[in-house]
């Protein structure tokens, strides 16, 4: 008998299957959907985005930060930057915002770090205001007024000739659509992103510090590496999604695009609600909040005051969100990061012992 | 003489800022809980207060010594249904429960009172100046000031001459220990959440009458609260004080040089005591 650690069961090779078929459609599908509907995917897909880095922060490193803003704000600023200064193409520019944010993220570490639990969450919070009362003052780019991506760069913007002659389609539609597939791309890189880094040693390291960092520190873990690698990596990621999100938007101001509400809050109750500390969770939490948001549109602030209370709700009476309360009754694992020991058949474990004795 | 002028005004701010902050600080030190919504209870505090003024034309101070009782009973059944069950190792819930709590309150706000800014009349007192030397202090943030080192020493009184003061005391340091003595931590908790309602209410009514408001203003107040708490070094009242002093001066300094740095030019000031002091100016407690 031999038992071997593995992740995969047969329930998540089917949604593996099931991810790249939808992946594949995703992918041919501007060919037949309206602008309106790219649109709004482009919306689910960068929440996605956004929701997963700060699942990865919180739900797994233990990092609570409602600061998320300043790297949306920063990469956004960043890409705008680089296109207005620099005569840069808006699409390698979003690189450029993702690099602004990480080096951002490393002084606000640096800062934050020292706070603990709870008082982190506020300091970061306090350097996204300082970062974005800062951004006001830089005149170049509108300072508090905001300004909007030059005509030129965005109607010379790389692939769009491409995409025009492919689909048939206006200069504003193929650019919703290069948005849409950036998006896309960025949402898979990141879900296997953080799905692989989970699965790692690294993996096992982060889900130690969280549930007990003293215990983690005897076993040879260093909890300090581990938060800087998620806080680095978390704001690549919201940086990277806030240059492409100011990219489709074409207008930026500073209260716009380090807004608490739109870049954290949100993002907060998605995780919240669809299941913090897996993967799966965010995932459903951005469904859930589109719908919220499409049958309550018209109630203006009763919509934010009800999404205020479900999220009491849901962590008080189901802490692990929708998607826990699934994975408990069924256990259903759709992308699972937990190790389980399997026991392989004897059969095999007879070839091991023949092999042995050859 | 005008910088003199800045940094007294500077001074008599830290003292609203003071007042934000000793009820976060008051919870937090008995039981490691950071509410998210305190700046938005001050908020709603400054609402209840504007009605009782508006509708029974009350004087402001009256009508916030009407309020307190109702912001206790509040603070008492927040803790007891809601946030007592949060609290234990792990800190998610208390954060996102209070973080929830903080939109929830701001939206209902809005949907009561819309977005338009309002202010608690507080009379002739709103106007009045005492001349001291050369300078001219006016009467309310004078008045605040002196509301926040009252508050501050009632607390600390509270806090090393009482049984209750002792049974919160023993809580923060080991709540189990605690309850073997016959104390019930969840509710002391409780208690003393309804005393930081007591806070926010005093709090709430200088806000109200020192400066415009609207619903919307909750967050950047439980920003400076808690840069005051942070500077002044976590456990000690004196300390939240002097933390509100550091950033109202830096606050109005900055003002002085280029309106549009006001605010930032306080958020600097707490991000330098950050990085030269951790552990704040004066630290008491050691978490």
């Amino acid at each position: 008998m031999r038992y071997v650690a593995e992740t995969q069961t047969r329930v998540s090779r089917l949604a593996g299957i099931l991810a790249v078929a939808l992946v594949a459609v995703a992918v041919i599908l501007p060919a037949f959907a309206g602008r309106s509907l790219i649109q709004d995917l482009f919306f689910v897909l960068t929440l996605v985005v956004l929701a997963q880095w700060w699942n990865l922060l919180a739900g797994y490193g233990g990092l609570v930060s409602v600061g998320q803003q300043a790297f949306v704000g920063i990469g956004a600023y960043a890409m705008f930057g680089a296109v207005i200064l620099w005569d840069l193409d808006p699409v390698p520019a979003i690189l450029l915002g993702g690099l602004a944010a990480l080096v951002l993220a490393v002084p606000t570490a640096f800062f934050a770090f020292r706070l603990q639990g709870a008082y982190f969450a506020i300091g970061t919070w306090v350097i996204a205001e300082v970062v974005r009362l800062s951004v006001a003052q830089w005149k170049q780019v509108g300072g508090g007024t905001g300004t909007s991506l030059p005509r030129d760069a965005t109607k010379d913007m790389w692939f769009v000739d491409a995409i025009k002659a492919l689909f048939d389609v206006k200069t504003s539609a193929a650019r919703d659509i290069l948005a849409y597939w950036l998006a896309l791309l960025l949402a898979v890189l990141t879900i296997g992103g953080v799905c692989w880094l989970l699965r790692t040693r690294r993996g096992l390291a982060l889900a130690a510090v969280r549930d007990n960092e003293a215990a983690a520190r005897s076993v040879g873990v260093d909890p300090g590496a581990m938060k800087w690698t998620v806080f680095l990596l978390a704001a690549l990621g919201t940086g990277l999604a806030g240059s492409l999100i100011y990219l489709q938007k074409a207008r930026i101001s500073p209260d716009a695009a380090f807004s608490v509400l739109d870049w954290t809050a949100y993002v907060i109750f998605i995780v919240v609600i669809g299941g913090i500390g897996t993967i799966e969770g965010p995932i459903l939490g951005v469904v859930v909040f589109l719908v919220l948001q499409s049958v309550l549109a018209d109630f203006g602030s009763w919509y934010l005051l009800l999404l205020g209370l479900i999220g009491i709700g849901v962590m008080l009476f189901a802490p692990r969100g929708i998607w826990g309360i699934v994975a408990a009754r069924t256990g259903i694992e759709l992308i699972p990061v937990r190790r389980r020991l399997v026991k392989t058949e004897t059969q095999s474990s007879e070839t091991d012992d023949g092999r042995n004795h050859d | 003489m005008i910088w003199l002028d800045t940094v007294i005004q500077g001074v008599l701010l830290g003292g609203l800022y003071a007042l934000f902050a000793a009820g976060l600080s008051l919870v937090f030190g008995i039981m490691r809980l950071v509410n998210l919504a305190h700046g938005d209870l001050i908020v709603f505090g400054a609402y209840i207060i504007l009605i009782l003024v508006s509708l029974l034309g009350l004087n402001a101070f009256i009508a916030a010594a009407i309020a307190t009782p109702l912001m206790f009973a509040l603070g008492w059944l927040l803790q007891r249904f809601v946030l007592n069950r949060t609290l234990g190792e792990d800190i998610l819930p208390p954060l996102l429960v209070t973080f929830g709590l903080s939109i929830a309150l701001q939206n209902a706000l809005l949907e009561g009172f819309s977005a338009d800014s309002q202010r608690i009349g507080g009379g002739t007192l709103e106007t009045e100046s005492l001349a001291v030397g050369p300078i001219n202090v006016g009467v309310m943030p004078l008045l605040c000031f002196v509301s926040a080192v009252l508050v501050i020493v009632a607390l600390n009184q509270l806090f090393y001459r009482t049984s209750l003061g002792r049974a919160f005391r023993a809580t923060s340091d080991d709540p189990v220990t605690a309850s073997l003595m016959g104390v019930r931590p969840a509710q002391i908790f409780s208690v003393a959440t309804g005393i930081a309602m007591v806070v926010v209410t005093v709090a709430a009514l200088y806000l109200g009458m020192r400066a415009n408001f609207d619903p919307t203003i909750g967050p950047a107040r439980l920003i400076y609260a808690f840069e005051a708490v942070i500077i002044g070094g976590l456990g000690s009242l004196w300390g939240t004080l002097l933390g509100g002093i550091i950033i109202g001066v830096a606050q109005t300094v900055g003002a002085a040089v280029n309106p549009e740095w006001q605010i930032l030019s306080g958020h600097v000031a707490f991000l330098v005591v950050l990085l030269v002091r951790p552990r704040g100016l004066l630290p008491r407690a050691v978490d």
